[in-house]
């Protein structure tokens, strides 16, 4: 019998159980755009605590703050898109819950991750010069460029990272993954950057699948960049994950409106949706749907 | 038809990126979306526009359409990229906006417990000392105008000179268009310069509605802004914003 590569399977709770306190964990997609939620929404149930979160940020950061969850938050933005601003982030940082943050420019975000990813300690840039990115975070540095130009240059810090979780379209049980949507975004970056990575998507398939429903210059991950695969249909709900589906608007609306609203709301909103598991959310979100199906049928 | 300030607003937009050449224009918001538009429809035909996502568009949908002929792909990284090569010209909003043509939209107050968190800086560090950069603002106060932004993410001219030539060296804080009127940063010392007040506003209006000094050139006569062609007009109304979206953020 010959040999195939391995099986990567696991459940969201096995990939949960292998977080650790304190581990500096990036959340790939981008703002309330194939976000792991699913992955997120575990980690909310979890006892996970004291995090440094890396995430060009949406609900997943919402959600992880307001829980208390997030010891260190480094971000270059956190939106919801139809929703500019995040409420539960606005208020964990209004109210000082998080303990430390670190606003980088969205692009110092990029050049750290493939700085990790090269296991290089720094790349040089511009962004970040003459603005308040390096006077509210002291500890960056600047390098100057050797060669006869003499450029004083950011020399952003490799963006390293215990833990990645990501979410996919389509995945091989080996972790050999595609998007389908516009946007790889910079799923491949985290998975690099990190010392282990997790996928989460929204169907495993066949190897041979994986490129039937598109190019292979889709396929974003390697299996080598992968620890372990995860299935969670509608696993990035309610963010995109085109052409599965979009944002689940009037959802996101019901989210923000109690996240911006009193703590009373927010506790009904957290009971209703997000105090039981996956399946308990997904049917959660269905009857939310059916209330809104009806509202409009009257 | 005649003019509303909204369109006015879209004609000053489109009149900031008529002498950009062949570069990729890129709107953050509605009014300038639909400036831009209106500026590859007439004054710039060589300007490369997106979605908004994630693709290049051969031709200017109306607002919130989508494009029937695609000619590129433009993902978050790619626009990373155009950023650093810096054949991009952004515009973005501007919470508040200093006498020096720095910018906030990270947060109100003090950064390490902000009265108000906003967005985050997002890309305005990386695109003021990279690329040419105006900004938007729909509501002219003295809220927003102000001597001094409480977090600088993007760079006025003067900040970026301070920090050396590599920020200094591709700076370019191109236009600031506003519900009232049009600036730059050329006035004394890289400070806000005003260019033009929209029909119907006065100097004293302008002043009024900031909260920091306005630097006008020679007598203090100021220039009006020029109102839409008639092409624009028809443009505007009847291709890229028929519905009137424009109007939710400069109502009429």
């Amino acid at each position: 019998m010959t040999k195939g590569p391995r099986d990567k399977r696991l459940t969201i709770d096995q990939v949960v159980a292998t977080l650790e306190d304190g581990i500096t964990l990036g959340i790939g997609g981008w703002g309330p755009r194939r976000k792991p939620m699913a992955l997120v929404r575990a980690i909310l149930r979890s006892d996970l605590k004291d995090l440094t979160l890396v995430s060009w940020g949406g609900a997943d950061v919402g959600l992880l703050v307001r829980a208390g969850k997030v010891k260190k938050l480094v971000y270059a933005f956190v939106s919801l898109d139809s929703v500019p601003l995040e409420p539960n982030f606005q208020k964990a940082r209004q109210d000082g819950m998080i303990p430390e943050v670190v606003e980088l420019d969205e692009g110092m975000f990029q050049t750290g991750l493939l700085a990790a990813s090269q296991r290089l300690p720094f790349l040089p840039m511009r962004a970040g010069l003459g603005s308040d990115v390096l006077v509210n975070n002291p500890w960056l540095k600047t390098v100057t460029s050797p060669y006869d130009d003499g450029q004083e240059l950011v020399a952003v810090p490799a963006l390293e990272l215990d833990v990645a979780l990501v979410h996919m379209n389509r995945a091989d049980k080996h972790g050999n993954a595609t998007y389908l949507g516009p946007d790889p975004y910079f799923d491949d970056l985290f998975c690099m950057a990190a010392e282990r990575a997790y996928v989460s998507c929204e169907q495993i398939v066949d190897t041979a699948g994986l490129t039937v429903e598109a190019p292979v210059q889709r396929l974003l991950l390697s299996r080598m960049m992968v620890d372990g695969v995860v299935e969670t249909p509608n696993g990035a709900h309610f963010t995109t994950c085109t052409p599965d589906y979009e944002r689940d608007e009037p959802f996101q609306r019901a989210y923000a409106l109690a996240a911006g609203g009193s703590d009373e709301e927010w506790a009904a909103f957290e009971q209703r949706f997000l105090s039981g598991d996956e399946a308990a959310y997904q049917a959660a979100v269905l009857a939310l749907h059916d209330e809104h199906r009806a509202e409009e049928n009257q | 038809m005649s003019p509303t300030r909204a369109d006015v607003c879209a004609a000053a937009i489109a009149d900031a990126f008529a002498d950009d050449g062949e570069l990729f224009a890129s709107p953050m918001g509605l009014l300038p979306m639909l400036g831009v538009r209106l500026c590859r429809l007439t004054q710039n035909p060589d300007l490369v526009i997106s979605d908004g996502e994630s693709l290049f568009l051969a031709s200017p949908p109306p607002l919130f359409a989508k494009g029937d002929v695609v000619e590129g792909w433009i993902p978050f990284r790619r626009v990373f990229d155009v950023v650093a090569y810096g054949k991009r010209h952004v515009m973005m909003g501007a919470t508040q906006i200093d006498r020096h043509g720095n910018q906030n939209i990270s947060a109100i107050g003090d950064f390490a417990r902000p009265k108000r968190q906003l967005l985050g800086s997002r890309g305005a560090p990386g695109n003021t000392v990279n690329n040419r950069t105006s900004y938007w603002v729909p509501n002219h106060s003295p809220r927003t105008f102000v001597e001094k932004v409480d977090v600088v993410s993007g760079v006025g001219p003067q900040r970026a000179k301070a920090a050396g030539r590599a920020a200094s060296r591709y700076n370019d804080i191109h236009r600031i268009v506003t519900n009232l009127a049009v600036f730059d940063v050329r006035g004394p010392g890289d400070t806000l310069r005003l260019l033009s007040a929209h029909p119907g506003v006065t100097l004293d209006q302008v002043r009024e509605a900031s909260g920091c000094d306005l630097h006008v050139d020679g007598d203090g006569a100021i220039p009006q802004s020029r109102l839409p062609t008639a092409e624009e007009l028809v443009l505007i109304n009847e291709m890229l914003d028929p519905k009137g979206l424009r109007f939710k953020e400069v109502p009429e």
